[in-house]
C-alpha cells in the first residue's frame, strides 16, 4: 500500500510523517513521530488510552484517519509537561495515586485536562462523568477521581496566587485503632 | 512491634513510578523498538477441535518483508505449561480455536497480517466438548488422546487431585440441626489489563537470549525458556528475562505463553529481534481467561449455630490445556477449610479438559469461586436455623491461635473486627430484613488467603541486593515485578525505614533475571510481604558491616566536623565526650540518611551524612564499599494436595465486605448505594497503594458480581472486546465505598504487614448477591447477576405464588 506523507502539528512542533490511507493518528503519533506516550488499549474506541486533544477537545485517536489530521492542532501527553515540570494534572495523578500501572494514565489525565479547561471546578460527578469513556483495571476509579479533584484545586489557586494546599487527598480510611498481639506460643 | 513508631512505614510516600506514568515517559512493551526487530504475528486455528492434515506457508513467504514463517513441521517440538500438555505450534491436531498453528515475522505488521492470512491449513474437523458435563460423559471425544509422557488417556480429566477429608464428616452431618445445599457457578471471565500483552525475542550471536516479556514470574520464565532452547539445540545458553513496565498483571503473567516461544522460534529462524504484540481482540481471544466453576456446597449447624460440617464439590473447566491456572483448588482449600470454624471438612475438586480456550491464574486464585458458594450458602442457613446471618459469621469467627482443619496455623486474625466493623459502617441492625417493600438490602461476606506469602512451589522464596553508591543512593535489585500494585513504593519506604536512608534516596532497578537475585514470582499477594522481609535481612546486615566500619571512620569525620566548625568559630569548643570508647558498632545508628551514637543523636558535631561517611569508606586505603544480599524463605509447608493438608502461608489474611443494594423489580438492575471494606492487613505500609488496591480489586469483584462474563458458542469466544465485555467504568463505581484497616501486627510480617493484593475482591461478589437476596428474597447462583437474571426469578417467583 503506498504511503503519503501527512503534516502532523503536535505539541506545537511538526512532523512529517508517510501513513497508509488506513493508518490511525495513535499509529502515526506512536510509530511516526515517536511520542509513545500515547497509548493504544483496544484500537476499536472502547477504552480512552488513546485520547488525545484536537484543538482543545479530547479525541480518541484510534478512531481517527492520520491523513485526517494534517493541519490540526494536536496535543498529546509529551506536550503537557517541561523537562523539569508536570503539568498539574500529571502532578495530581502521581502523587494521589491515580495511576497504577499506569497504562491508562495518559488517556485520563488529557480527558481530564480537557474537562478542566472547560470547566475549572468540576464536581465528583461531572469528574466521573468526563471520564466515563476511560477505562481503568487497576484504581476502581476512587483515586482518579480524587486526582482531578486536586488537580482543579491546585489549578484554581495557582491562578490566585494562592499556594496550593499540598494535599487534596480525603482521609477515607478509617484505621482501626485496635492492634491485635499474635497468639503466644502457638 | 506493637506501638513501634516508624519514620516511614504507615505514611504517605509517593510511588517513584508515578511522575514517569503520568508523563507518558513510562516504557511498556508496547514502546521498546529493538535495532532490526521484527513484527510477528501468530496463524490461529479455525476449529475448536479438528485434526490438522496439512499446513501450506508457500505465499506468506513470498510476501515482500516476511522474514521467517514458522510451524511445527519445521520447528523443534516446543512443550509447555503446567503439565507440559500444550505443544507450541500444533502438528497433530488443535483443541480450541486459540490454538496456534503458524506465524510470520515481518519487517512491518502490515506484511506480517498479510502474510498470515496467506496461511492454508486444511483441517478435518472433530466433535468437541464445550463443558465438563460434556466432557466427562461417556464417550466424549478425547481432549488429550495421550498424556505428555506417551501414555494413552482414558477420559478428559486431568490428572490432578485434590482431596481434603478432615474429621469425620458423618458426624458432622449427623450434628446440624440445620443444612444448607446449593449449586454455584462463576463464569469464564477476562483479566482485562489495559496493557496488552507482548515480548521481544533477542538473541545474540552466540546465541543467547534476551526476551523482555510481560511477566510475573521472571525466574520461572527463565528456566521455562532455558527448557526451550535445549529443545531447540541450543543447550547451555543463557537467558535473560528483561520486565519492561507492566500495563497490569492480575494473573496473567503467571505462566509462560505460547506467543512467547513464537517470537523464540521467529528470532532464532530469522536471526533478528522479533516482537509479538497481542491486540485487544487478541487479548481476550488468545490469551487466557479465568476458569469457569462449579461448585456444589453443603454446610450444616448446630441448635446454637455453630458449623458442624461443610462439604464442597468443585468442578473447573480447565479448556484444552493446563496452565498454573489449574491448581486453583490449592487456594479454594482457604476458604473451604479456614474461612470460619469448621470441624468436619470434605473437599473435592475436579479439573476437567475441554475444547474451550485453556485457562490461567487471575487475581484471588481460585478463592472468589468458592468464597461465594460458602458465604452466599451461610445466609440460607442462617434463615434456616432463625439467626441473623451476621450473628452466625460472629459465633464461627475465626481467631489467633487457631489450627484450622488444613494445618493452617492462623497466628494473627482481625476477623471478629473486619465482621464487626462492616455491621457498624453498614448499620446493619437496623437495616438488614427491612428492604422487601422498599427493594433495599444488606449484605456481607468474608475471606481468608493467604497473607505470608503462598507455598506452591519448591521454593517460595526471594532474594534482594541492596547496593550503596558513593553518594548516599541505594539500588535495590528485586525479583518481583511491579505491575501497578505499588511495589516499588514500598520497597522505597521499607528499604529506607529498615536501613536508615531517606526514602527519596532510594532507586529500585528495573526486574532483569540478570541483575536481580531469584524470586518465584509476583503472586499470591506475596510481592510486598516477601520484598519487605528480604529487604530487612539485607538491611540488618548492610547496617552491621556500616557500624563495624564507622568505629574507624567515624571518629575521623567528627574531627573534620569540628575543624569546619572551629573554623568557623574559633571559640567553639565541645562538651566533653569521649569519643574513642563511644565509637563501637552497637552504639551507631543510621537514620534518614545520618550516622550518628545513640548516646547523642542530637549533636550537629556529631552526625555524619551517609553520602560523605561511604566516600570516607571507599576512598581510603584497603577501603571498601557496601553491597549485601539477602534471600527470604518463609517458615512454610508445600501442603500435600492429595490430602490436602500444610500450612502454606506465613500467616493469613481475613476480612469483610458489605453492601447495600437497591433493586428495581421492573428492570432488575441492582444499584450499589454503598460498599464497607474491613480487611486485616497486619499493618499499613503505604495508605495511598493499600486503598489503590482496594478499590481497584473491588471494582473487579464487582464486575465478577455484576456484569462480567465471557460468552462462548462451540468454544469460539463471542465477546472479544470492552463493547460486548463490560468492565466497571467510572459511572459504575458511583456510590460510597468506606475503607476499614484493621492493623493486627502480624509478627512474621515486614513491620507487621499481610499480603492485600488479592483479598479486596475474593468476597464482594457474595456480599453483593446476600444484600440482593435481603432486598429482593431471590437468589441467583451463577454469577454474574445480570437484570435479565433477576427478572427472571421474579418472574418465575410470581408464577409460582400465583
Amino acid at each position: 500500500m503506498p504511503k503519503t506523507l501527512v503534516t502532523l502539528h503536535v505539541n506545537g512542533a511538526t512532523y512529517e510523517v508517510a501513513v497508509k490511507p488506513q493508518d490511525t493518528l495513535a499509529l502515526a503519533l506512536r510509530d511516526g513521530c515517536g511520542l509513545t506516550g500515547t497509548k493504544i488499549g483496544c484500537d476499536m474506541g472502547t477504552c480512552g488510552c488513546c485520547t488525545v486533544l484536537v484543538e482543545g477537545r479530547p479525541v480518541l485517536s484510534c478512531l481517527t484517519l492520520a491523513l485526517e489530521a494534517e493541519d490540526w492542532q494536536i496535543e498529546t501527553i509529551e506536550g503537557l509537561s517541561g523537562a523539569e515540570r508536570l503539568h498539574p494534572v500529571q502532578e495530581a495523578f502521581a502523587t494521589c495515586g491515580g495511576s497504577q500501572c499506569g497504562y491508562c494514565t495518559p488517556g485520563f489525565v488529557m480527558t481530564s485536562v480537557a474537562l478542566l479547561r472547560d470547566n475549572a471546578a468540576p464536581s465528583r460527578d461531572e469528574i466521573k462523568a468526563a471520564i466515563a469513556g476511560n477505562l481503568c483495571r487497576c484504581t476502581g476509579y476512587a483515586k482518579i477521581v480524587d486526582a482531578v479533584e486536586k488537580a482543579g484545586s491546585d489549578m484554581r489557586s495557582a491562578d490566585a496566587g494562592a499556594t496550593p494546599p499540598t494535599t487534596g487527598e480525603k482521609d477515607d480510611a478509617g484505621i482501626q485503632g485496635r492492634r491485635q498481639t499474635a497468639a503466644a506460643g502457638r | 512491634m506493637t506501638g513501634r513508631r516508624f519514620r516511614f512505614v504507615g505514611k504517605e510516600v509517593a510511588r517513584p513510578d508515578g511522575p514517569d506514568k503520568a508523563a507518558g515517559r513510562a516504557e511498556y512493551i508496547h514502546d521498546t523498538v529493538r535495532p532490526g526487530m521484527l513484527h510477528g504475528m501468530i496463524k490461529f486455528s479455525e476449529h475448536a477441535h479438528a485434526r490438522i492434515v496439512s499446513v501450506d506457508t508457500s505465499r506468506a513467504e513470498r510476501v515482500p518483508g516476511v522474514r521467517a514463517v514458522v510451524t511445527g513441521f519445521n520447528t523443534p517440538k516446543l512443550r509447555m505449561g503446567f503439565l507440559r500438555d500444550n505443544v507450541v505450534l500444533k502438528r497433530d491436531k488443535v483443541r480450541q480455536f486459540r490454538d496456534e498453528v503458524a506465524a510470520v515475522a515481518a519487517t512491518d505488521a502490515d506484511a506480517a497480517a498479510e502474510a498470515v492470512d496467506l496461511i492454508r491449513v486444511e483441517y478435518e474437523p472433530l466433535p468437541g466438548v464445550f463443558s465438563p458435563d460434556e466432557a466427562m460423559a461417556e464417550g466424549a471425544p478425547l481432549v488429550h488422546e495421550v498424556a505428555p509422557d506417551g501414555s494413552p488417556r482414558t477420559d478428559n480429566a486431568l490428572p490432578l487431585t485434590f482431596h481434603h477429608d478432615s474429621g469425620d464428616l458423618e458426624a458432622g452431618m449427623r450434628a446440624a440441626k440445620y443444612v444448607d445445599e446449593g449449586v454455584y457457578s462463576t463464569p469464564l471471565i477476562q483479566q482485562s489489563c489495559m496493557g496488552t500483552a507482548g515480548c521481544i525475542a533477542e538473541f545474540d550471536s552466540a546465541g543467547n537470549l534476551t526476551m523482555r516479556a510481560k511477566t510475573q514470574i521472571p525466574f520461572l520464565a527463565q528456566r521455562d525458556f532455558t527448557r526451550a532452547l535445549a529443545a531447540m539445540g541450543l543447550p547451555g545458553r543463557n537467558v535473560r528475562v528483561i520486565v519492561p513496565v507492566l500495563g497490569g498483571g492480575f494473573g496473567t503473567g503467571l505462566d509462560t505463553h505460547c506467543y512467547e516461544y513464537v517470537a523464540i522460534l521467529l528470532a532464532w529462524r530469522s536471526g533478528r529481534p522479533v516482537r509479538v504484540l497481542y491486540d485487544r481482540h487478541d487479548e481476550f481471544a488468545h490469551l487466557s481467561p479465568r476458569q469457569s466453576s462449579r461448585t456444589r456446597v453443603v454446610q450444616g449447624c448446630d441448635g446454637e449455630g455453630r458449623l458442624t460440617f461443610r462439604r464442597l464439590d468443585v468442578v473447573q473447566d480447565n479448556g484444552a490445556y493446563a496452565a498454573w491456572g489449574a491448581t486453583y483448588p490449592s487456594v479454594m482449600l482457604l476458604p473451604a477449610t479456614s474461612l470460619y470454624k469448621v470441624p468436619n471438612v470434605r473437599f473435592d475438586a475436579r479439573l476437567v479438559y475441554t475444547n474451550n480456550p485453556y485457562c490461567q491464574a487471575m487475581r484471588g486464585y481460585g478463592n472468589p469461586e468458592v468464597t461465594w458458594p460458602i458465604e452466599s450458602s451461610l445466609d440460607h442457613l442462617a434463615e434456616q436455623a432463625g439467626i441473623d446471618p451476621y450473628d452466625l459469621r460472629r459465633i464461627n469467627c475465626n481467631e489467633a491461635g487457631e489450627l484450622t482443619p488444613m494445618g493452617l496455623k492462623i497466628t494473627t486474625c482481625g476477623l471478629d473486627a473486619c465482621l464487626e466493623a462492616t455491621a457498624e459502617r453498614l448499620d446493619w441492625g437496623a437495616k438488614r430484613g427491612k428492604g422487601k417493600a422498599v427493594r433495599r438490602g444488606v449484605g456481607m461476606a468474608s475471606l481468608v488467603h493467604v497473607g505470608g506469602g503462598g507455598k506452591i512451589y519448591r521454593s517460595d522464596g526471594s532474594g534482594i541486593i541492596l547496593k550503596v553508591d558513593d553518594f548516599g543512593t541505594v539500588y535495590v535489585s528485586y525479583g518481583g515485578v511491579e505491575m501497578g500494585q505499588g511495589l516499588h513504593a514500598v520497597l522505597r519506604q521499607g528499604v529506607a525505614e529498615a536501613l536508615g536512608v531517606r526514602p527519596e534516596n532510594v532507586v529500585v532497578n528495573r526486574t532483569d533475571t540478570s541483575t536481580c537475585p531469584w524470586d518465584v514470582g509476583t503472586h499470591a499477594s506475596r510481592g510486598a510481604f516477601m520484598a519487605l522481609n528480604a529487604t530487612i535481612l539485607a538491611a540488618d546486615k548492610l547496617r552491621a558491616r556500616l557500624f563495624t566500619w564507622a568505629e574507624r571512620v567515624f571518629p575521623e569525620e567528627v574531627r573534620a566536623n569540628l575543624k569546619k566548625l572551629r573554623r568557623k568559630d574559633p571559640a567553639f569548643a565541645p562538651p566533653p565526650f569521649d569519643l574513642e570508647s563511644a565509637c563501637k558498632a552497637e552504639n551507631f545508628d543510621l537514620a534518614d540518611g545520618w550516622l550518628f551514637l545513640t548516646s547523642a543523636p542530637d549533636e550537629p558535631w556529631l552526625r555524619v551524612e551517609f553520602g560523605r561517611l561511604l566516600r570516607a569508606i571507599h576512598f581510603r586505603d584497603r577501603g571498601t564499599m557496601f553491597v549485601e544480599e539477602a534471600f527470604y524463605e518463609p517458615d512454610t509447608d508445600l501442603p500435600d494436595w492429595e490430602k490436602g493438608y500444610g500450612n502454606m502461608s506465613a500467616n493469613y489474611a481475613y476480612g469483610t465486605q458489605g453492601a447495600e443494594v437497591e433493586v428495581d423489580v421492573e428492570t432488575g438492575q441492582v444499584r450499589i448505594v454503598r460498599m464497607v471494606a474491613a480487611h486485616d492487613v497486619g499493618r499499613v505500609l503505604n495508605p495511598t497503594a493499600l486503598k489503590g488496591q482496594i478499590y481497584g480489586a473491588l471494582a473487579q469483584g464487582l464486575g465478577y458480581a455484576l456484569h462480567e462474563e465471557i460468552h462462548t458458542d462451540g468454544g469460539r469466544i463471542l465477546n472479544p472486546n470492552f463493547t460486548d465485555y463490560k468492565i466497571a467504568t467510572a459511572p459504575d463505581m458511583d456510590f460510597p465505598i468506606e475503607l476499614v484497616f484493621v492493623e493486627t501486627d502480624e509478627p512474621s510480617g515486614p513491620f507487621g504487614a499481610k499480603g492485600v493484593g488479592e483479598p479486596g475482591l475474593v468476597p464482594t461478589a457474595p456480599a453483593i448477591a446476600n444484600a440482593i437476596y435481603d432486598a429482593i428474597g431471590i437468589r441467583i447462583r451463577d454469577l454474574p447477576i445480570t437484570p435479565e437474571k433477576i427478572v427472571e426469578a421474579l418472574r418465575a417467583r410470581d408464577a409460582g405464588e400465583a
